[in-house]
């Protein structure tokens, strides 16, 4: 068998492995889909009123927030992982299997690679749990079938993004808990973009912080293709690259922190 | 045609530091294919570190190294495809049970699937580990859970076997079981590195044992042509009275006399006839005996006669009490 090909058994394998570890945490797990549906809950109910009213739309209200805010927890959903998978791996390389796995003719990178595929089918996970909920209180999407492919498409490619970057910041991390608060930064950022409220209400300033940022085209992507209204070409260009970008980034620094760690 | 078997594992020159701590001082080594052989040595001897060097866990600064033939450094894979390892801290995963850790060896060593099930059971079944095989490790005791670990480096059949420490911690017990399975492999044809601190452990289980001291290896034979370096045991007497010190040790001839605690040592093997023939001498001489013991040759008594000096400070304290 080529090295390619052992690459992918053996990244199912690692992916196998992790499966059985989210049943074994399933606190973790719990939390990691618990959160972005309270949030969703907390926002629709507690300040959908208010907020729904200042979109300046025709309706206004609950409803209309609701409709508005969906992407935005969407992306909660995938920050929100963050945490749970960089504790994860900061945990997984303290123990001595590690250390074996490191003395087998395995490829070294499915250690890496299970962690980033068990944390996307979380984020996979918990999306469609946010999904169901949305739809359970009211909310009705425009998409269509393309439109659905799509969404698939996005929310891979960003979890996907996402996930190597927190492996990286585990991997890197000194201890557990330095791990389980690195990537908190990571949950505020779609707060501090078009998720939640539009930037236009937003001092200049931090109107300027939140058009550059990775999160809102990423959420103006997600929000196009479930209004079934198409996303802008512009910003489906910028959601690939910072997720393309992100993703290199994150798979770079967490290789050469695997293989450092061993010498 | 040489007669000589081929070398299993072969090193020269392996050298590895930190920043300015030299942990490995230029270490040979060749071991014959089917042998047992121990590295014996103190902690921070640098035990570990040749065990992690060998074992493709990290490189070494400079020498080389070829495990069945293959190089170390060019024939990683090969290299790795050979070996299992069991370290002193377990390498096992605690959130999968004892038969799911056997089964992702089997998956990495890339074995069918009904292979990778016969072996697991096979495994559990050999080192009692049958009726824990649903538990997670985490309930296990530590003879168990190093059985385990034991037990995942053989799913894949291989033909070099490192074991660091294999009885580190263990209980007595625990240790002859793990002595039994040990011997057990060296009687199906592998190769055995092990690492101890233990005389006794080398001594039961190695054809050749090297001495390792401050990353060098300072002797290397069989436990027999090490145990002729070493002087023999002795017994120590503990007496009740200071005056009579000088007589006791002038009758018994002893090697040594320590007025502070009272004792004297006395060159002995600790044989029946030996004690008898102490205790009557002493009798005859109306000397009065507190306490005595007898001192079989350990690790210290190795470093001492090898080096001139005790293994430590504290291990020298423990073999006084």
């Amino acid at each position: 068998m080529s090295t390619m090909s052992y690459a992918l058994t053996d990244s199912m394998t690692m992916l196998r492995r992790q499966i059985r570890h989210m049943g074994r945490y399933a606190s973790l797990t719990l939390m990691v889909i618990g959160i972005p549906v309270v949030f969703l809950l907390l926002f629709v109910y507690v300040f959908g009123g208010t907020l729904g009213d200042g979109l300046g739309g025709i309706t206004g209200g609950r409803a209309a927030y609701l409709a508005y805010v969906v992407p935005g927890v969407l992306m909660m959903a995938v920050a929100g992982s963050a945490q749970g998978t960089s504790l994860k791996v900061a945990m997984d390389m303290d123990e001595g299997i590690i250390d074996r796995f490191r003395t087998m003719a395995i490829s070294r990178v499915s250690v890496l690679t299970g962690h980033v595929l068990a944390s996307m089918i979380q984020i996979l996970l918990a999306i469609t749990v946010v999904l169901g909920i949305a739809a359970a209180i009211g909310y009705r999407t425009g998409a269509g079938v393309a439109d659905w492919f799509g969404l698939l498409g996005v929310f891979l490619l960003i979890s996907f993004a996402i996930t190597w970057l927190t492996v990286a910041a585990g991997i890197t991390a000194k201890s557990p808990e330095t791990a389980s608060n690195t990537p908190m930064p990571l949950m505020l950022l779609p707060f501090m973009g078009s998720g939640f409220v539009p930037t236009e209400s937003m001092p200049t300033a931090m109107q300027w912080f939140a058009e550059y940022q990775p999160f809102t085209p990423w959420i103006e992507v997600t929000r196009g293709l479930l209004d079934g209204t198409g996303a802008a070409g512009s910003d489906i260009a910028l959601a690939v690259s910072w997720a393309g970008a992100i993703a290199l980034f994150g798979y770079l620094v967490a290789r050469a922190e695997f293989d450092r760690r061993g010498a | 045609m040489s007669t000589a078997k081929p070398l299993a594992i072969e090193a020269r020159g392996l050298r590895k530091s930190y920043d300015d701590n030299t942990v490995l001082d230029g270490i040979d080594l060749s071991v014959p294919e089917g042998a047992v052989f121990a590295l014996l040595g103190p902690n921070g001897a640098g035990k570990t570190t040749t065990v992690a060097i060998l074992s493709t866990l990290i490189g070494a600064n400079a020498g080389e190294a070829r495990i069945g033939g293959h190089h170390l450094d060019h024939e990683t894979d090969e290299v790795r495809s050979l070996i299992g390892v069991t370290g002193q801290f377990a390498a096992i995963d605690k959130l999968l049970t004892g038969r799911e850790n056997l089964h992702l060896m089997g998956r990495l060593h890339h074995l069918p699937k009904t292979e990778i099930h016969e072996r697991a059971q096979r495994l559990l079944e050999q080192f009692d580990l049958v009726e824990a095989a649903k538990r997670s490790p985490e309930t296990y005791s530590g003879g168990m859970r190093r059985r385990l670990d034991l037990a995942m480096s053989l799913m894949g059949d291989p033909r070099v076997i490192f074991l660091d420490e294999p009885t580190t911690g263990l209980d007595p017990r625990s240790r002859r079981t793990m002595w039994t399975i040990i011997r057990e492999l060296v009687a199906g044809g592998v190769t055995i590195f092990l690492t101890t601190q233990y005389l006794e452990e080398a001594d039961q289980l190695a054809d050749r044992i090297a001495v390792l001291d401050g990353g060098r290896i300072i002797a290397e034979g069989t436990a027999e042509e090490l145990k002729r370096l070493i002087p023999g045991g002795h017994i120590s007497v503990r007496l009740k009275r200071v005056d009579q010190l000088e007589p006791a040790a002038r009758e018994l001839e002893a090697t040594s006399t320590d007025p502070d605690q009272l004792t004297i040592q006395v060159p002995g093997d600790g044989t029946v006839d030996s004690l008898r023939s102490v205790i009557e001498r002493l009798d005859r001489a109306g000397i009065e005996v507190d306490d005595l013991s007898v001192h079989t040759p350990d690790l210290d008594d190795v470093f001492l006669a090898l080096t001139g000096r005790p293994e430590n400070p504290t291990s020298q304290k423990e073999s006084l009490r």
